[in-house]
């Protein structure tokens, strides 16, 4: 009783295998932009509700047409289904019916359970309609010809008892072992497609998939107006979901592969491409938490959603950089989304603790988050999915990537790069500034990132071991910062029990000096100032006391001068007063002599 | 042909499951009240049960094909679906004969 495919039934290929490698590329940029217009004339849909499907479909599942969605065993298909049901009930008022082939209701409620939903609570409501359909080939004989009435029977019930407006059939083939009849199973499949459709059902068939074709039989996805494949696939041990729209009849839509997450919020799809370079652009500067560090980049620090990288070898202080960051921003109330791939949250609070940054209070707060997990946990994509929803729910303001050169060990450094820029993309989309850091192994360029993502980054910051004197101490330097001033000189970097300090490095006649050979050459000049200082106070004094000495002399000579100018006057006097005698007495003789005549003219 | 199990005093319950009178659920039941007259006379009972009318017992009795024959007594539950044409494979069915 196996579900091989009968004799008549040759292997096909995919229904649009030709049509998608060529296109798929454009399709896919053009997605977003042709999607908005076409709405409008294009065919109805019925939202999901499923994280991310419903924009990579353009709305959702063809409304009132049936899809089918296949994959190999655990790949989601029945969870797909009951998701699409269960937010068909809950969110858009579109009661439900289930026709389970494999599970019982009672174990569908439990499986569903753990993703938060309430299945037995739905049928309480009305809102949903379960029906089990058993199959057992044991139990039946078949005698002469039969149809499947009794299926539509029931269907029709589930469907009117509760007003459905979606049904999910999982998984249909059960019956291809349940019944011997190949031929009559499959035009009574055709006739239930057919019934769904007359019904305006927006019906979800899970199938199981086949050897070369999408399905065992090879039939559901010729009758179906949407085929989602799902994929569930190991690289490396590592696993990765996938899902893929095959066709959709009357509607463009996302061609790629897009990763996809189940977990306890259920199922989340991840666009992977259609982002395009458009995204709005903030003013606004935030610090990043070294004050010095804001006065190199222009005085006020990074710019809000731009992306910022560190990278330097180990043990350069990137992640100290990175909590520096974390920390100031959480102490401007924003939030920060921190990623930690190699320390455990516990960890990294105990080490930030001792340079003087206490995360703690803000994770408490709720303010920083600390999601630390091994690169290998997930694949790739798994990772992108993750963090997409970490940012669409906890909504931060920051997400620090600690650190991105991690993410090689899980895959190929191609890969990597197209997983960061997606990331780059996204967080720039969001406005959200993002922090990383990345580890450079030793022997390679400074400049050189591993996963070659340094054109994607606004502000990249290289932090560097400056080897000398029998130490290494460590500089900084901002290598590149779009659209600011900043400083082209590299700082010493040290990291104290109060934090980082960024310090002038020595630049002289001796070269660029750091650490204790920077404070060495600081204390020679210090000295040979104060040399200096004293040389010049010396011969101040000297000069001094010459002047000194010229003013006691210039002293003495004006005494001497003013002496000699008091004896040239006595003795002008004294002149004065011989000659006066003198007058006298030649009167006093004229007169006696009886002289008449004028003294003067005597002579005459 | 090896001897029917059954003992001979047994009481056979059967109930016929059919949508409607479609032409495969009226043969199915002139077929099985032939086999029953010819092997089972006087100690049978069939029911006809008609989904379209009582849709919920599809869906209680786990009725997928029509027509669908189950043999509710004597146990276990035997189930047969089709029209019942070929009287052989009806009796190895219902466990008359034994299978070949």
């Amino acid at each position: 009783m196996s579900a091989q495919p009968n004799a008549g039934n040759v292997v096909r290929d995919f229904p649009t295998a030709g049509k998608i490698s060529a296109l798929a590329f454009v399709q896919a940029v053009h997605l977003m932009k042709m999607e908005r217009p076409a709405e409008a004339r294009a065919l109805p849909k019925a939202a999901t509700g499923i994280q991310g499907l419903d924009e990579i479909t353009g709305g959702g599942l063809p409304k009132g047409r049936p899809t089918l969605v296949c994959g190999g065993a655990g790949c989601g298909k029945t969870l797909f289904a009951a998701e699409f049901l269960i937010r068909g009930a809950t969110e858009f008022n579109e009661p439900g019916a289930l026709i389970s082939f494999e599970e019982t209701g009672e174990e569908l409620a439990q499986n569903v359970r753990s993703l938060g939903f309430d299945l037995d609570a739905l049928v309480e409501q009305k809102k949903l309609a379960l029906d089990y359909v058993r199959v057992e080939p044991q139990e039946i004989e078949e005698v002469g010809e039969y149809d499947l009435e009794g299926l539509f029977v029931r269907l029709a019930l589930a469907i009117d008892s509760v007003g459905a407006k979606r049904v999910v059939l999982d998984t249909i083939e059960s019956l291809f072992g349940g019944f011997t009849n190949q031929a009559l199973l499959r035009s009574e499949l055709r006739r239930l497609f057919r019934f769904l459709k007359d019904r305006g059902v927006t019906a979800v068939i899970t199938g199981e998939r086949g050897d070369g074709s999408l399905t065992r039989q090879g039939l559901e996805e010729y009758v179906s107006d949407c085929v989602i494949l799902l994929d569930h696939r190991v690289t490396d041990q590592t696993s990765t979901r996938r899902l893929r729209i095959v066709k959709y009849r009357g509607s463009t839509h996302g061609t790629n592969e897009y990763p996809f997450l189940i977990d306890e919020k259920g199922i989340s799809v991840l666009p992977v491409t259609g982002l395009s370079l458009d995204h709005a652009v903030s003013n606004e500067r935030v610090s990043s938490g070294v004050p010095r560090l804001d006065a190199m980049l222009g005085g006020k620090g990074y710019y809000r959603g731009s992306s910022v990288l560190v990278s330097g070898t180990a043990g350069t202080g990137k992640t100290s950089l990175a909590a520096h960051f974390a920390h100031e921003t959480a102490k401007n109330g924003e939030r920060v989304l921190y990623l930690a791939f190699e320390e455990s949250p516990k960890q990294l609070m105990r080490n930030m603790r001792t340079i003087g940054v206490d995360l703690e209070p803000s994770v408490k707060k709720g303010l920083i988050k600390l999601d630390a997990s091994r690169p290998t946990l997930y694949g790739l994509e798994m990772h992108l999915v993750r963090i997409h929803k970490m940012v669409s729910e906890f909504k931060p303001a920051a997400v620090i990537v600690d650190p991105i050169s991690n993410f090689v060990t899980s895959g190929t450094e191609h890969e990597t790069q197209s997983m960061l820029l997606r990331l780059v993309d996204f967080l720039k989309a969001q406005q959200v500034t993002a922090f990383f850091t990345n580890l450079t192994s030793g022997g390679a360029a400074w400049e050189k990132t591993d996963v070659g993502i340094s054109s994607l980054i606004d502000t990249w910051m290289l932090l560097r071991d400056i080897e000398s004197g029998g130490e290494r101490n460590r500089g900084l330097y901002v290598l590149k910062s779009r659209g600011m001033k900043h400083s082209n000189q590299i700082r010493e970097f040290i990291i104290t029990p109060e934090g980082i300090q960024l310090e002038d490095v020595y630049v002289g006649p001796e070269g660029v000096l750091t650490g204790s050979m920077r404070a060495a050459q600081e204390a020679r000049e210090v000295a040979a100032e104060q040399a200096r200082r004293e040389e010049a106070a010396r011969r101040q004094r000297d000069l001094e006391r010459k002047r000194a000495t010229l003013e006691a002399q210039m002293a003495a000579l004006r005494a001497e001068a003013k002496a000699a100018e008091e004896e040239a006057k006595v003795i002008a006097e004294q002149d004065k007063e011989r000659e006066a005698t003198i007058e006298v007495y030649r009167a006093a003789a004229a007169k006696r002599r009886g002289a008449d005549k004028e003294k003067g003219t005597r002579s005459k | 042909m090896s001897a029917t199990r059954e003992a001979d005093t047994s009481k056979w319950n059967l109930r016929l499951y059919t949508a409607g009178q479609s032409p495969k659920s009226l043969a199915a039941l002139a077929n099985l009240k032939r086999v029953c007259d010819e092997h089972l006379a006087g100690r049978y009972s069939i029911e006809v049960v008609d989904l379209l009318k009582n849709p919920r017992l599809a869906k209680d009795d786990q009725i997928v094909a029509i027509p669908t024959l189950v043999r509710k007594l004597p146990e276990p539950l035997r189930r047969i679906v089709g029209d019942l044409s070929d009287t052989e494979r009806t009796l190895v069915g219902l466990q008359l004969k034994a299978r070949k």
